[in-house]
């Protein structure tokens, strides 16, 4: 019986180890802020940090997250990338980046782990970050924009 | 007999629930979806004002809620999928209550056609073709000053001085003369008992503090923290998560299943036959698609759709050979291309396309012994009340819709035939309603499903004279009608649907002999729907790229040629200058790197009462690979309630049409659709975004729409600037590179 390390906490699941993380967090968790959408890993609405790094919570299998420290986008506010996801949150909020908002927490997902490993991500660096998370309200261009906002702030 | 008693004795089975369908009900939904301009205030009676833990509130109108907490809540009678109307809504209602936008909050309003209405549908609410600030301005207006003027009436009252010496701004109540001062909240049980005012006097535009202004969308700090709540976010007390097993082509029917395997799945909890598949029930979402995995299903395929993409297109191209019913006719065109000196011929194919919003379809019900309830991001309120209703032999009132956000729909929730509602509301009454049903379609039921924009074909030909005049034009269209079998059929004219040739049938140039017709093949079996712009989608990008054609061939600028056919039509002329003017229009772009070919296009296109137009520059590379770098867009909605908002709009719908320009297509073969997920039905990424800028027309005009007027011209106008790189004109949808080799 696997044990997680979610948002600092640990809880031990019942779900057979091949079980994607997105539905543990989703459905056995309501941790609902982290999104389904493809299942396979092409649109990042399930995005999660995993040792800090993002990854696609519909493809990762909980036996792959076991033992490490797992941070979704109700933690990610309190976690080691506190700082960064406060900026981050709020260079969304001031140009309001969102629309339909599906996709918002996978992309503030990618967007702190981006801020955390490169405090001054030039336009290629964006994309290269966030190529991954498919917004269909097309709200790249404020996306974009917050990211370097957030930068702006945290410089 | 409750509804779960009935369930209990009637055990329905598929063959059964096909049939039951109350027509007197389709037709009244029918009569009444005429285009009828009311405009009204409901509730016009003071509701009963409930008791709750915050104490007694102010209610003066459907629209508005004041608590003894100084709390302002707007009652939002549309859907927010992301187009901004929570805000705009709350906007215009708290402009004319002299709000402060920091007490504001809004809440989905009930699913109640009395109150709720679309008020240019006639009696159903829903949210659609771009009307919810259209139609709510006045409402919403009247709304708030009704509220204004009762928190007016009872500070007179409570200070005893004239109502005439009282002021109100940001929240708060004051009386200058005396100095008296009070928070809404303070006033507002005594504002709960003043009379109804008769009349109320709504603000000229130079008073507004908000309309025009920036305020902060009312639904970013819950959609940045992930805490707002979509459908797919609803957890109920004992729910099961359906997935279901839908039949591999448009029409087949279940023959057998056997469930053995999936029975054995852990957290399965039952599977049912329902009239659209089988259902598999689980305690989550993994379980029931794992159980799915492991169903057995055979289907009866012949009664299913058999056909594919290149048929249905042959098909097209040789109805197109005879003309159709005739959309509109002006002058004599026979006469005018028998004559003309230049006859150009342009035919152009759109394929079908997903709505593909990032959260796919889904719906909680529970069915209790007095009624059904339902959790779901809601576009058609009265339709899906009605048809569930109906289904349950229920009267509407006894459906209760929960209002949440979608996470998209782009007109998908709007289902004409509450499809995806009824399946979900089917599948509870399959277990007997022993327990709330969440119905989840994963990302290849949404894209295989069905509901698409329907596909098209265009023939146009335009004559031009000995002069190198344009004198002559006829536009030629055949594809499926979206209304024919909706309860909007009664917007049919002579067999022609108007989302068939909006855009092309209102073509703006003035040119005197002018043919639009239309072929509506009724045995394709592909269902199809309102997909965001509808009838603009492929009639903006057949018209405007083909004028283009026209003026190259007349040797003409666009942008001038453009501008001499809209003389009687000032709006689209208005933005099509501005656009030109804010993206350089006739300077010369700068060169790209060698072996790069730069060009810049244009378009302008009227949806919804909305003109917009804009200027596209792309890069084409020598491999034929393709960059669209900017779009210059100007718009004409009116007042623009939200101006930041009407900016976000435009540039969402910059990414919204260039996913169907260079990516988007439903394809089927042997009647399978052959897309499934985001590998192959691909949607634009953020590396692929052009830079966006967007002008805003000044207007005094009442609001029109925002949430699609954007999309239309992109695509033309990309396309144009395309044609001016490399000499290209691309006719067949979505674009191929390979046709863009250098």
């Amino acid at each position: 019986m696997p044990t997680l390390d979610i948002n600092g906490k640990p809880i031990r699941v019942d779900e057979a180890p091949d079980t994607p993380l997105l539905w543990v967090l989703r459905d056995t968790l309501r941790l609902t802020g982290t999104k389904y959408s493809c299942g396979m890993g092409l649109c990042g609405a399930c995005t999660v940090h995993v040792d800090g790094q993002p990854v696609r919570s519909c493809i990762t299998p909980i036996a792959a997250a076991a033992g490490k420290k797992i941070v979704t986008i109700e933690g990610v506010g309190e976690s080691r990338a506190a700082r960064v996801a406060q900026a981050v949150e709020e260079a969304w909020r001031r140009l309001d980046v969102v629309q339909c908002g599906y996709c918002q927490p996978g992309q503030i997902m990618s967007a702190v782990a981006l801020l955390e490993e490169n405090p001054r991500p030039t336009d290629a660096d964006i994309d290269a970050a966030m190529a991954g998370n498919l917004c269909r309200c097309g709200t790249y261009v404020r996306i974009r924009a917050a990211i370097h906002e957030a930068a702006k702030s945290l410089a | 007999m409750t509804i779960l008693d009935k369930l209990a004795a009637e055990p329905t089975t598929p063959s059964q629930e096909a049939h039951i369908e109350n027509h007197s009900r389709r037709r009244f939904l029918q009569g009444v979806a005429g285009l009828t301009l009311a405009i009204y205030l409901p509730g016009g009676a003071r509701a009963a004002t409930p008791a709750s833990s915050t104490g007694p509130l102010f209610e003066p109108n459907a629209f508005l809620r004041i608590g003894v907490d100084n709390s302002v809540t707007v009652i939002a009678k549309h859907l927010e999928m992301g187009q901004g109307t929570h805000t705009g809504l709350a906007t215009v209602l708290a402009e004319e209550l002299d709000a402060a936008w920091e007490q504001v909050k809004v809440e989905g309003a009930p699913a109640d056609a009395r109150r709720y209405n679309n008020l240019l549908w006639g009696s159903v609410q829903g949210t659609g073709g771009s009307t919810a600030m259209a139609n709510s301005w006045e409402q919403m207006r009247r709304a708030g000053a009704m509220g204004r003027a009762m928190l007016v009436g009872a500070a007179a009252q409570k200070w005893r001085v004239p109502a005439a010496g009282i002021t109100v701004a940001d929240g708060v109540v004051s009386h200058p003369a005396s100095g008296r001062r009070a928070t809404f909240g303070e006033l507002a049980q005594a504002a709960a008992e003043q009379p109804l005012p008769a009349e109320v006097r709504l603000k000229s535009p130079q008073e507004f503090k908000l309309i025009g202004r920036h305020v902060p969308r009312k639904d970013s700090a819950e959609k940045v923290k992930g805490t707002a709540i979509f459908t797919q976010d609803v957890h109920l007390p004992g729910m099961l998560t359906a997935v279901v097993a839908h039949p591999p082509r448009f029409g087949a029917r279940l023959k057998r299943f056997d469930a053995a395997k999936t029975k054995a799945v852990k957290g399965v909890v039952d599977v049912v036959a329902v009239p659209s598949g089988v259902a598999v029930l689980a305690k989550d979402t993994w379980s029931a698609r794992k159980g799915r995995d492991a169903l057995v299903v055979e289907w009866d395929e012949a009664s299913g759709y058999q056909g594919s993409s290149e048929n249905i297109f042959a098909r097209y191209r040789e109805m197109a050979q005879k003309p159709g019913s005739i959309a509109r006719k002006d002058g004599d065109p026979e006469a005018v291309f028998a004559g003309a000196a230049k006859v150009l011929k342009a035919a152009y194919d759109f394929p079908y396309l997903a709505h593909a919003a990032m959260e796919p379809l889904d719906c909680v019900v529970k069915l209790s012994a007095d009624g059904c309830e339902i959790w779901n991001g809601e576009q058609m309120q009265t339709l899906d009340q009605a048809k569930v209703a109906e289904l349950l032999g229920l009267e509407p009132e006894q459906v209760k819709l929960h209002m949440l956000y979608a996470g998209g729909s782009f007109g998908r929730r709007a289902s004409k035939h509450a499809d995806y509602v009824l399946e979900a509301v089917h599948i509870a009454r399959a277990i007997g309603g022993k327990a709330p049903v969440k119905l989840v379609w994963l990302r290849e039921d949404d894209m295989q499903a069905g509901y698409y924009r329907p596909a098209f074909h265009h023939v146009l030909e335009a004559a031009i004279d000995a002069e190198g005049r344009l004198l002559g034009w006829r536009h030629r269209l055949v594809g499926q009608s979206i209304n024919a079998d909706s309860p909007m059929s009664g917007l049919m004219k002579d067999g022609i649907d108007l989302t068939s040739v909006e855009g092309a049938a209102t073509l703006p140039y003035d040119i005197p002999n002018l043919v639009v017709d239309l072929h509506t093949p009724q045995d394709v079996g592909v269902p199809v729907l309102w997909w965001r712009s509808v009838g603009s989608t492929h009639t903006a990008y057949s018209t405007e790229a083909f004028l283009d054609e026209v003026a190259a061939a007349m040797g003409q600028d666009p942008v001038r040629l453009r501008l001499e056919l809209l003389k009687k039509h000032p709006r689209h002329a208005a933005v099509l200058r501005l656009a030109a003017e804010k993206a350089g229009w006739g300077t010369p772009l700068p060169p790209g790197k060698p072996g790069e070919r730069r060009g810049r296009g244009v378009a302008v296109h009227e949806s919804f009462r909305s003109c917009v137009a804009q200027v596209a520059e792309v890069t084409v590379q020598a491999d034929g690979s393709l960059k669209v770098d900017r779009i210059v867009a100007a718009v004409d909605c009116g007042i623009a309630i939200n101006p930041d908002n009407v900016r976000s709009q435009v540039e969402g719908s910059v990414g919204f049409a260039l996913s169907a320009l260079l990516y988007g297509a439903i394809t089927l073969e042997g009647g399978q659709v052959q897309q499934s997920n985001f590998h192959d039905y691909a949607l634009l990424r953020i590396n692929e975004m052009p830079e966006v800028e967007v002008h805003i027309l000044a207007s005094a005009a009442p609001p029109t729409g925002i949430g699609e007027p954007g999309v239309p011209p992109v695509a033309p106008a990309v396309a144009n600037a395309i044609a001016a790189a490399t000499g290209k004109r691309l006719r067949r949808l979505p674009i191929d590179p390979a046709e863009l080799k250098a």
